[in-house]
């Protein structure tokens, strides 16, 4: 990898995850892997009684993406901390990509670490997550 | 609509132990597209220094879902299913967690709010975790919104 978290500087974009198109299985799946077995994720029938199109993705399986940008990348033991906004519903076949920034630089005596900003946007520009994370470069 | 019971403030849920398996952990993995072998390949989590399979960033979401009522809150709040969107989710990682620990899932409503002259309305749960050394392992807030 050519990105290096511990040399990183401020507005170092973090290489991006690009994800296929959302499709039904992708959230039955998650549905069995999570244990979240609400059915707004899995049946229609359910979500338009709901007064949703269809099915929307688990906001937590969008997060989990954005955790796989940050490890693919990072050492899961230097994440400390992970905070995300869900600001709008993932619905079938939309097409995502994660995306970070380094925007903060911290050193202190006993720790020094950067911020992320976190975001995860569907491919025609809706931003499904907004978020931050605390990495820790010691 | 009918505003929540901020009553429910300080509610605590009965903890929830979770022991995390392997399988488990490969299962995650599968359904969120993870390839590094350091979460499905124990031989490989082990050459790289682990004792086990890693759990990844938004694992500890699998624990709350291991009770027996898991939407049990959505009766105290009154809240239809097909009405809730997750809002937020923060995470505090204080130590990895591995196949093999035992978590023990403790768990309360901190907050009520709403928003939007009360169209929106909020609820707060404060989760921490701690493993088999009744060490605390993570943190997590966790905002739900009915829309």
């Amino acid at each position: 990898m050519s990105w290096n978290y511990r040399e990183a500087e401020i507005g170092d974009e973090l290489p991006s995850l690009s994800l296929e198109p959302i499709s039904r299985s992708n959230m039955i799946l998650y549905a069995q892997a999570s244990g979240d077995h609400n059915p707004i994720h899995t049946d229609k029938d359910f979500a338009v009684e709901s007064g949703l199109p269809d099915v929307i993705a688990h906001g937590m399986l969008i997060m989990a993406y954005l955790g796989r940008m940050l490890t693919d990348i990072v050492p899961q033991s230097k994440i400390e901390n992970i905070n995300v906004q869900f600001t709008n519903m993932t619905h079938l076949h939309d097409e995502l990509k994660c995306i970070g920034k380094v925007v903060e630089k911290n050193f202190s005596t006993e720790i020094n670490t950067i911020l992320v900003s976190l975001r995860v946007e569907e491919i025609r520009g809706q931003k499904k997550i907004l978020g931050q994370a605390l990495i820790n470069i010691n | 609509m009918k505003m929540f019971d901020r009553s429910l403030i300080g509610k605590k849920y009965p903890q929830i132990i979770f022991e995390i398996k392997e399988e488990r952990l490969k299962l995650f993995a599968k359904a969120t597209g993870q390839s590094d072998q350091l979460y499905t390949n124990v031989k490989f989590a082990k050459e790289k220094g682990h004792p086990s399979l890693l759990a990844p960033p938004t694992f500890l979401t699998v624990v709350s879902m291991e009770q027996e009522d898991p939407y049990q809150y959505l009766k105290d709040l009154k809240i239809q299913m097909g009405k809730l969107l997750h809002a937020n989710q923060e995470y505090i990682y204080l130590l990895p967690i591995y196949a093999g620990d035992i978590l023990r899932m403790e768990s309360e409503i901190t907050d009520i709010f709403d928003k939007k002259e009360g169209s929106l309305q909020f609820v707060v749960f404060t989760s921490t975790y701690r493993n088999q050394d009744k060490v605390i392992v993570g943190k997590a807030k966790t905002t739900l919104v009915v829309r």
